[in-house]
């Protein structure tokens, strides 16, 4: 019943922005109507498009679950999109630099470098919060940018594909492709795993109960004995860690290489996912399911019914504002209201 | 502040004397490369002032990048479906005082969490912007320059000060109004009381969500000021994510420059002098720098700038708190 309750607002929201997102469409000059219809049967109901959009999901899902760990331990993580790059670029070089190497061995080894280097970017960001108290939401900006840049100059340099006319490297080999699983990406059922993982974390171990102090008071962490220095690193490298890590899926599950056109933006989704649900672990399944679906089957609908797909990005941010705003809850006297503060201003 | 002044003009007088050493040695070049240093600057500088406003009243804002952006959209469809300039410059100010007021709406009445209300202005732009965007309009023409009669004849910063648009004039004047507003009339000591001391604020008298309001307003119009110099002077055109993370190295320039309207001016001068310089450097062949680096330095400055800062700057002591009235 609690769940149920806490589901209210995101569902209402979800309902109210696609009115409105309709209405849009409508002043546009198109058929809402066939759009809508054009999106759900084109990504939840033909086997090709539900595993589109389940492949679609998963690097989503996985960026919602590195803003959630961030903001669990009272970090806003807005790099969630470098680190993503980081880690997308660096799996497809291991994708395809390594040859002749086993499936069982490539594909972890890939998994693991896009990882790293994710983390390496969050790690940044954390040290500079805990050791000269640069606000991380400054650095993971720049830090945004800083990779964004890197990665253009890498992939279409030094890691060019030969020949290519566009940047991008070139296509992972064989070994590193993550496979299907009964015709459904193996990501997916991983970043569910995963989302699963955090969520047993936060719930039953002192790991996660230190995240969460830290993340809710700060000196009351530092009271109990919790280093709030080291949690706050630890978090920017976990939360940095999966933002690679659903870059590298990306790169090694869905698109077979890196190509910086590709990612953009997978991050900031992944903002909206965790907000939506509440930074709730288990919560950003469903909320990437339905974006990734909708990510998925946006060029659909442009050809069934002459809608943009860029309505997409307005329905989330729609979605992101009506969760937010504590609109729902006064319209539709919801008790369960409780906000969870995600920042602290700039000061500490 | 007099700790500030005698810094800074041991600062300004360093800044002279490199340049008339570069002015000696290549007077073109040296003209040149100041000039756009102005030009890569001033945007940054004037954007910032959304931030500088908000903030000295005690709003966190984030959103200065939707702000931007959707001022420049607004600024520029309108100015190229009326064909009228002027219409584009009140779209643009009407465009950035719509996402600051929002802010206003979210963050001082209904008291949510002033990032998440800083992001949604930024994702809401963006969507706003790329799902209205059209291809194929095109403005009248760019807002043209102005040489001040006589100042633009004197050498060196005749051609760097005085030879540009209109919004290029208007918008270091107001740089420069703002930071007497708010550190020599009523007005600004009112502001920056509420956005360190909101309580003591409004037992003075002073209404703290009306100022807030007020403030947030302004800033938007020095966001949409920024907008429409951008697309109405600058460039001439508009694009999906045409503001391209201005918004977001004015949010740094702000803290560099310490919430300091002047100072965000300085911070701002510096970072377009160093893209300036590196531009100067690539068209010279003297150094091969990729372009993406030369992109990247503004980033990379900020961090390493905030990190050696870091705990010397504070910020206004209210920012980031909605104003919860004390009931007695």
């Amino acid at each position: 019943m609690k769940t149920l309750k806490g589901a209210a607002t995101p569902l209402i929201a979800i309902i109210i922005a696609f009115t409105v997102g309709g209405l849009l469409m409508f002043i546009q000059g198109a058929n809402p109507l066939t759009a809508y219809q054009s999106l759900f049967y084109n990504a939840f109901t033909t086997s090709d498009g539900i595993a589109k959009s389940l492949g679609k999901a998963t690097p989503l899902m996985i960026s919602g679950l590195a803003v959630t760990v961030g903001i669990r331990a009272g970090l806003f993580n807005i790099g969630a999109q470098g680190q993503l790059i980081a880690g997308a670029l660096a799996s497809a070089w291991a994708g395809y630099r390594f040859t002749d190497l086993p499936f069982i061995i490539h594909l972890p080894l890939a998994l693991l470098i896009g990882i790293l280097f994710g983390s390496l970017v969050g790690a940044i960001a954390g040290l500079l919060k805990a050791y000269r108290g640069v606000h991380e939401v400054i650095t993971t900006i720049m830090l945004n940018s800083i990779v964004l840049q890197l990665a253009e100059y890498l992939s279409n340099g030094p890691l060019k594909e030969e020949g290519s006319i566009i940047a991008r490297t070139p296509a992972i080999e064989e070994s590193a492709v993550i496979p299907d699983l009964f015709g459904l990406p193996l990501g997916f059922f991983l970043g569910i795993a995963l989302a699963a993982i955090v969520w047993w974390i936060f719930k039953n171990t002192t790991t996660g109960f230190s995240f969460e102090t830290v993340g809710r008071n700060k000196s009351a962490a530092w009271y109990s004995g919790i280093s709030v220095k080291k949690i706050t690193v630890a978090a920017m490298l976990v939360s940095g860690g999966l933002a690679g890590l659903g870059g590298a899926i990306e790169s090694l599950g869905v698109i077979g290489r890196f190509e910086p056109a590709f990612n953009a933006g997978l991050g900031f989704d992944g903002i909206t996912i965790a907000l939506l649900a509440r930074a709730n672990p288990l919560g950003v399944i469903p909320g990437a399911i339905l974006f990734g679906g909708m990510r998925g089957a946006g060029p659909n609908m442009q050809f069934d019914a002459g809608v943009s797909p860029d309505i997409v990005d307005l329905i989330l941010a729609l979605v992101l504002f009506f969760v937010t705003a504590p609109l729902i809850a006064r319209w539709f006297k919801l008790r369960n209201t409780e906000q969870r503060s995600v920042t602290s201003g700039w000061g500490n | 502040m007099r700790k500030l002044t005698s810094k800074s003009s041991l600062l300004t007088y360093i800044v002279i004397i490199i340049i008339a050493f570069f002015y000696s040695r290549d007077s073109l070049v040296t003209t040149s490369v100041a000039g756009s240093a102005l030009l890569f600057g001033l945007p940054l500088a004037m954007a910032a002032m959304v931030g500088i406003l908000s903030e000295r009243t005690g709003v966190v804002n984030i959103g200065i990048e939707g702000t931007l952006l959707f001022s420049a959209f607004l600024g520029f469809f309108i100015g190229a479906l009326s064909k009228n300039l002027i219409f584009g410059i009140l779209g643009a100010l009407i465009g950035g005082m719509m996402m600051t007021l929002l802010l206003a709406l979210l963050a001082v009445n209904w008291k949510m969490d002033q990032i998440i209300a800083g992001t949604i202005i930024n994702i809401l732009a963006a969507g706003l912007t790329s799902f209205f965007y059209k291809q194929g309009y095109a403005l009248p023409s760019i807002l043209p320059r102005w040489e001040v009669p006589f100042l633009s004849k004197i050498p060196f910063i005749g051609p760097v000060f005085f030879t540009h648009g209109p919004l290029t004039y208007i918008g270091l004047i107001l740089i420069i109004a703002l930071w007497v507003g708010l550190f020599h009339t009523v007005w600004g000591l009112r502001s920056r009381a509420v956005g360190e001391h909101p309580s003591s604020a409004d037992s003075a008298g002073v209404s703290v969500v009306r100022l807030r309001y007020i403030n947030l307003a302004i800033a938007g119009a020095f966001g949409g000021l920024t907008g429409a110099y951008l697309t109405l002077e600058l460039v001439g055109s508009f694009d999906r994510g045409f503001s391209a993370g201005k918004g977001f190295t004015a949010l740094a320039l702000m803290i560099f420059g310490r919430w300091n309207p002047i100072g965000a001016l300085g911070a701002a001068i510096f970072f377009g002098t160093a893209q300036a310089v590196a531009n100067q450097l690539m068209i010279t062949g003297v150094v091969n720098i990729p372009q993406p680096f030369i992109n990247m330095l503004p980033y990379i400055l900020t961090i390493v700038v905030l990190a050696i800062s870091a705990g010397k700057v504070r910020p206004p002591a209210a920012a980031g708190a909605p104003y919860e009235k004390e009931k007695s």
